[in-house]
């Protein structure tokens, strides 16, 4: 049997030959380490871009002009502009305004796709609010609510069904754009596969299991925005 | 007026150095992704259609590529092309753009054609419409108009995301910005040469956005969309 293989090829040598998947799943590790990284990366870099998502979007529909105006420059600077450029502007420009704060690259990482999806998610969430006829807001004013209340109790949770599904895409974008973060060495997954295939030159099998290790966090995500939208369809 | 000449910011803006580099730049930029803009488009196209057309080994091919390739970080599929496949640092990003942004537009098409009741179809069909013409005139009018948005959204995504290019050392403009800020090292340079690279983008995302913003206007109102 042995004998056999080691008449094949390519499996003994080439980009994916059997000594590099041995080398690789011996330094398994590494990759586990990257993918750590990257799975806290892109948790509080969600719920970064939450926060910042749900206050911009709501201030998209203010009936003042600042805040609207505010909104709209957000939005279209970080959709229009790349992240790699936002996170690498974040990188030089922080040790200029803080000088004699550390910042560790996987704070940066955080902010940059946190300040990035949170763009997309403000215009999830103005999509969610604008669905919400304008009656309830008037009913909900001419009840006593306040307009933060109104949002809170009644304008919000409505529109929640309908902001599930783009937000769970919006989800599974952000884990795969931490990937940028290899770019500037923040230690995630994709750094973690692409350090370590250049090392020896595994490229081959180290970016097969980085990407099924990416599909693995992105599949489920995918599949429950998928359920979601059909549910929304459906009601 | 001196002391505002002698400012390093100003110097480095007055250097023609710095405009022929990004000049360089934003055309490799525009070179892969308008390549790749094209290519996926078309494979998008083929793609989102065999998965529309429920025909059974065709339909499961084209949907077990859309959903492996976009779960994948596109910078892995740039990355993959150059030091896997081999490709000179320009193909790659080209190609690496181009696997996933087709998968993406397969969706959008697919979409669009679903968005059109079968009701239609089968309107046209008895009304003795040929396959061809109910695609032609019943149900790509509307879908089209609704698959605009999205189409250019994700194009818009495509210019931004050939920065990954920088990675594999393709020079387009993200890369030769940085390449500059080695040599206008001072921390305010940086800065502006990465606020011109941010205008630059914004210039051409922008565009590309405002004119497609008109032509869905256009195509809505030129033809009836009840129902659509």
């Amino acid at each position: 049997m042995s004998e056999l293989l080691a008449n094949i090829g390519f499996l003994q040598e080439g980009p994916f030959s059997v000594p590099r998947w041995e080398a690789l799943f011996s330094n398994f590790g590494v990759l586990v380490d990257g993918a750590l990284v990257t799975l806290l990366v892109a948790s509080l870099g969600l719920a970064l871009a939450l926060a910042l998502g749900t206050a911009i979007g709501v201030m998209s529909t203010s009936q003042w002009r600042v805040p609207r105006a505010f909104a709209r420059g957000y939005v279209e600077f970080f959709q229009n502009t790349p992240l790699l450029i936002q996170v690498f502007m974040i990188y030089n420009a922080l040790p200029i305004i803080y000088p004699r704060l550390f910042i560790p690259v996987i704070a940066i990482g955080i902010m940059g796709v946190g300040m990035y999806h949170g763009a997309y998610i403000a215009e999830v969430v103005r999509a969610g609010i604008q669905s919400i006829g304008r009656g309830q807001l008037e009913a909900a004013v001419s009840q006593g609510f306040s307009y933060v209340g109104a949002m809170r109790y009644i304008i919000i949770p409505q529109a929640m069904r309908v902001v599930l599904p783009p937000l769970t895409n919006q989800a599974v974008n952000l884990i795969k754009n931490t990937s940028v973060l290899a770019i500037i060495a923040g230690g995630d997954l994709m750094y973690a596969g692409d350090s370590f295939a250049g090392r020896f030159g595994h490229y081959g099998p180290t970016y097969i299991m980085v990407g099924l290790i990416y599909f693995l966090m992105c599949f489920p995500l995918a599949m429950l925005a998928r359920r979601l939208e059909e549910r929304t369809r459906a009601a | 007026m001196e002391a505002i000449m002698n400012n390093p910011v100003m110097e480095m803006l007055s250097d023609p150095v710095l405009y022929i580099g990004l000049g360089y730049g934003l055309l490799l930029t525009l070179q892969i992704a308008g390549l790749s803009i094209v290519l996926s488009f078309a494979f998008g196209t083929i793609l989102g259609s065999m998965r529309y057309s429920g025909l059974p080994v065709i339909k499961h091919v084209a949907a077990g590529y859309i959903e492996v390739v976009r779960n994948l970080p596109t910078l892995l599929l740039i990355l993959t092309s150059y030091f896997v496949l081999g490709l000179p640092a320009m193909w790659a990003a080209t190609i690496g753009l181009t696997i996933y942004t087709s998968a993406i537009i397969a969706e959008i098409i697919r979409g669009g054609l679903n968005s059109v009741p079968t009701g239609q179809w089968e309107a046209a069909r008895s009304q003795g419409f040929s396959f061809l013409q109910s695609m032609r005139h019943i149900v790509l009018p509307p879908s089209v108009v609704k698959m605009i948005p999205p189409i250019v959204s994700q194009f818009v995504t495509v210019i931004k995301d050939s920065s990954f290019a920088m990675a594999i050392g393709a020079y387009e403009l993200m890369f030769k910005g940085t390449i500059l800020a080695a040599k206008y090292w001072k921390p305010e340079q940086i800065i502006t040469i990465y606020i011109v690279i941010s205008l630059i983008y914004f210039a051409v995302n922008f565009l590309i956005s405002t004119v497609a913003r008109r032509l869905q206007t256009k195509l809505s109102v030129g033809r009836g969309t009840i129902g659509a």
